[in-house]
């Protein structure tokens, strides 16, 4: 349980990410709906830092709104969807969304109340974590990534390149009439190559 | 958990190779421009014979990578079959790359890696290493779906496959982190153990069922199969010969390795599923190929009801049925590579043909292609003493011997029905009007369908020693 200046800043980040939230679905314009989408995140980060776990806080920056928002972003302005048509009469099923959201919430009340750790893990989670000024969540994960988990991030990158390779032999496309910079001719022009003089006579053209 | 470094990865060398030559092969696609297609593609098969030599000369076992990883005989015997697929179709591609422009040298390097990842998913040992393989596995598989992207077919089958195999992925992870939390872990000896001691949990037997379906889809096994047809029908020739063969075998080894390593104590339980899961599989498979007209699309049929088959000796839970799942995933590969060579050398007019009605009178245009066929489609249908019979008839034993009587008799009844369109091809090839000769098939085709057909023809005289060594790769288990 929170106490003191932790629970203050707990319900301030919460109550934004919610209302941010809220905004995100009923904003006009949908650059505003962004922008209200990457306030949630750094809302939820703010979240994340207040319970220690400060790399997923920095890693929910830099990909969430490092590269996700930031995509939604090009998508809304590059591509001409009119969301105004699309979003016509969506706070009409409002009651619906709201009925099933209301279900959904019980349900996870339900069963997270009935929710009981086995006497191991129970040892686990009570075993003191140290303070981040001790040791960090970074150093931590790093310290397991690149020697236990080796095999499992070389895999990782192995998918990441099979995805790159997939993106440019699905995508890439070479026009043919386009006209390519090469730097190597153009550093090894002399004014031998480039430059040709003639003798123009006078009243006629080359 | 820590690990020696050297010793894993003296266990890992194939997959080493593979990767690293991958790498390398991209690297001298790049630069040595548009017509590197040839020189990328003959290193490549020479890179997964070399694997194929090295995991024969030098059979290492144990676990390396702190349990994730693991060489056994079981796994060593896949990693052939699905080395020898792999390596099979890529000279199949050859001639098709010349004649339909079909020439990317991403082809062979994507190949390799999905290979590489059916290695991994055979030797892996752990759920982490299951889920990493199985994607680098599928992702290299639906780039290769739609690599003739200007085709609406072709991308329309990868896109297709993309879909559902995420579908299929987050069914998997979702099984995966249900049998974590009740487990407590992710390698497979150390879930058996747990769920050894104590009662079995409900939601346990949820994260089996999600893992289960998650693996089903890799098979194509009915209800997962909804994707085999269009895109054995979109993609590419090669590519589809590519799927029906090596996939299927690294997909059946991690499941024969799941349910016999890491679900071992709670059999009862699988063993429903996968009961269900053949017989659904063999009846699907028997009755939807009846109305095909596009031979790729009655493959895609017959390879769901062959997984049902092999799935058969899965249920049995004994030493017997794992090695008739092996013997059959071998004999499978042998039949599957053989029907794809002739699928690639149906050319006519510079173009491939795929219809059945296009092989009329085959037999009298090119005979020694038709009979070989036929041999084929005897051997698909079960008719002994070909190796077809055989795989059933392992499959089969060892469902009766497991008391599965009715199980059996299923099977039996919907091979009788399968028979029918394998039949219906040799009709047509011996007694129909014939409609013009094909192009001469290409020397590497026909040399993986001669091979292919003395396979299935002779193989009842070397299945003892075959046998002997399906049963040590079956013993891992038990």
């Amino acid at each position: 349980m929170l106490t003191g200046l932790g629970a203050i800043f707990f319900y301030l980040f919460a109550f934004i990410a919610v209302a941010a939230a809220f905004m995100v679905i009923s904003a006009r314009n949908p650059v505003h709906s962004v922008l209200y989408l990457i306030v949630t995140f750094f809302n939820a980060a703010a979240l994340f830092l207040l319970t220690g776990a400060e790399f997923l806080a920095m890693i929910m920056l830099i990909v969430y709104v490092g590269a996700v928002a930031v995509l939604f972003l090009f998508v809304v302005m590059m591509l001409d969807v009119d969301f105004a048509e699309l979003k016509q009469g969506a706070l009409q099923y409002a009651p619906i969304g709201a009925t099933v959201g209301i279900i959904l919430a019980v349900e996870l009340v339900v069963v997270l109340g009935g929710y009981a750790f086995s006497p191991e893990i129970a040892a686990e989670v009570a075993k003191p974590t140290p303070a981040i000024a001790e040791r960090q969540n970074t150093a931590a994960l790093g310290d397991i990534l690149y020697t236990d988990y080796i095999f499992f991030f070389q895999i990782a990158g192995l998918v990441l390149l099979v995805a790159m390779i997939g993106a440019i032999v699905l995508t890439l496309r070479h026009k043919e009439n386009v006209k390519r910079q090469s730097v190597p001719a153009q550093v090894a022009r002399d004014p031998a190559t480039a430059i040709e003089i003639r003798n123009v006579e006078t009243g006629e053209g080359i | 958990m820590t690990f020696d470094l050297t010793s894993s990865l003296i266990l890992s060398v194939p997959e080493l190779a593979l990767a690293l030559s991958a790498m390398a092969l991209l690297m001298v696609g790049v630069f040595s421009g548009e017509r590197a297609n040839t020189t990328v593609t003959g290193l490549s098969v020479a890179v997964l014979l070399a694997a194929i030599v090295w995991i024969v000369v030098f059979p290492a076992q144990g676990e390396a990578f702190g349990g994730a990883f693991i060489n056994d005989p079981f796994a060593r015997f896949m990693k052939l079959l699905t080395l020898v697929g792999a390596a099979v179709t890529l000279i199949m591609s050859v001639g098709f790359a010349k004649a339909e422009r079909f020439d990317k040298f991403e082809y062979p390097v994507l190949i390799m890696l999905s290979t590489l990842g059916m290695m991994l998913m055979i030797s892996a040992n752990d759920m982490l290493s299951l889920y990493m393989g199985l994607e680098l596995q599928s992702l290299a598989l639906y780039v290769v779906a739609a690599i003739n992207r200007d085709s609406l077919r072709a991308t329309e089958a990868g896109l297709k496959y993309f879909v559902l195999g995420a579908l299929s992925s987050g069914m998997l992870l979702y099984g995966i982190t249900l049998v974590y939390g009740f487990t407590g872990n992710t390698g497979f000896e150390a879930i058996a153990a747990a769920l050894s001691g104590g009662e079995r949990q409900l939601g346990l037997v949820f994260g089996l069922v999600f893992v289960l379906a998650g693996l089903a889809f890799k098979i194509s096994a009915v209800p997962f199969h909804m994707w085999t047809p269009d895109v054995y029908e979109g993609a590419p020739t090669p590519v589809t010969a590519f799927f029906a063969a090596a996939p299927k075998m690294a997909a059946m080894a991690l499941l024969v390795r799941v349910v016999m390593g890491a679900f071992e104590p709670i059999a009862f339980d699988w063993q429903q599923i996968i009961v269900f899961i053949s017989i659904a599989s063999m009846l699907l498979g028997a009755f939807a190929a009846i109305g095909q007209r596009n031979i790729k699309r009655l493959m895609a049929y017959s390879s769901i009801s062959h997984m049902g088959y092999a799935l058969v000796g899965l249920s049995a839970n004994s030493p017997e049925g794992v090695r008739g799942v092996v013997i059959y995933m071998l004999i499978y590969l042998a039949m599957t590579l053989g029907t794809f060579a002739f699928i690639l050398a149906m050319r006519r007019n510079e173009t491939n043909v795929e219809q059945i009605d296009d092989l009329a009178g085959l037999s009298a245009t090119n005979p020694m292609m038709a009979t070989i066929m036929t041999i084929l489609m005897f051997s698909l249908a079960g008719i002994p003493p070909l190796a077809g019979f055989w795989a059933k008839w392992y499959v089969f034993l060892a469902a009766i011997n497991a008391q599965l009587y009715w199980l059996a008799v299923i099977g039996v009844l919907a091979s009788v029905v399968g028979a029918y369109y394998y039949l219906r091809i040799i009709k047509v090839m011996w007694f129909d009007e014939s409609v013009g000769a094909f192009q001469p098939m290409a020397g590497e085709l026909r040399f993986v369908l001669g091979l292919s057909g003395a396979f299935v023809l002779f193989y009842v005289f070397f299945g003892g020693p075959v046998g002997r060594l399906a049963e040590a790769a079956a013993m891992t288990f038990f």
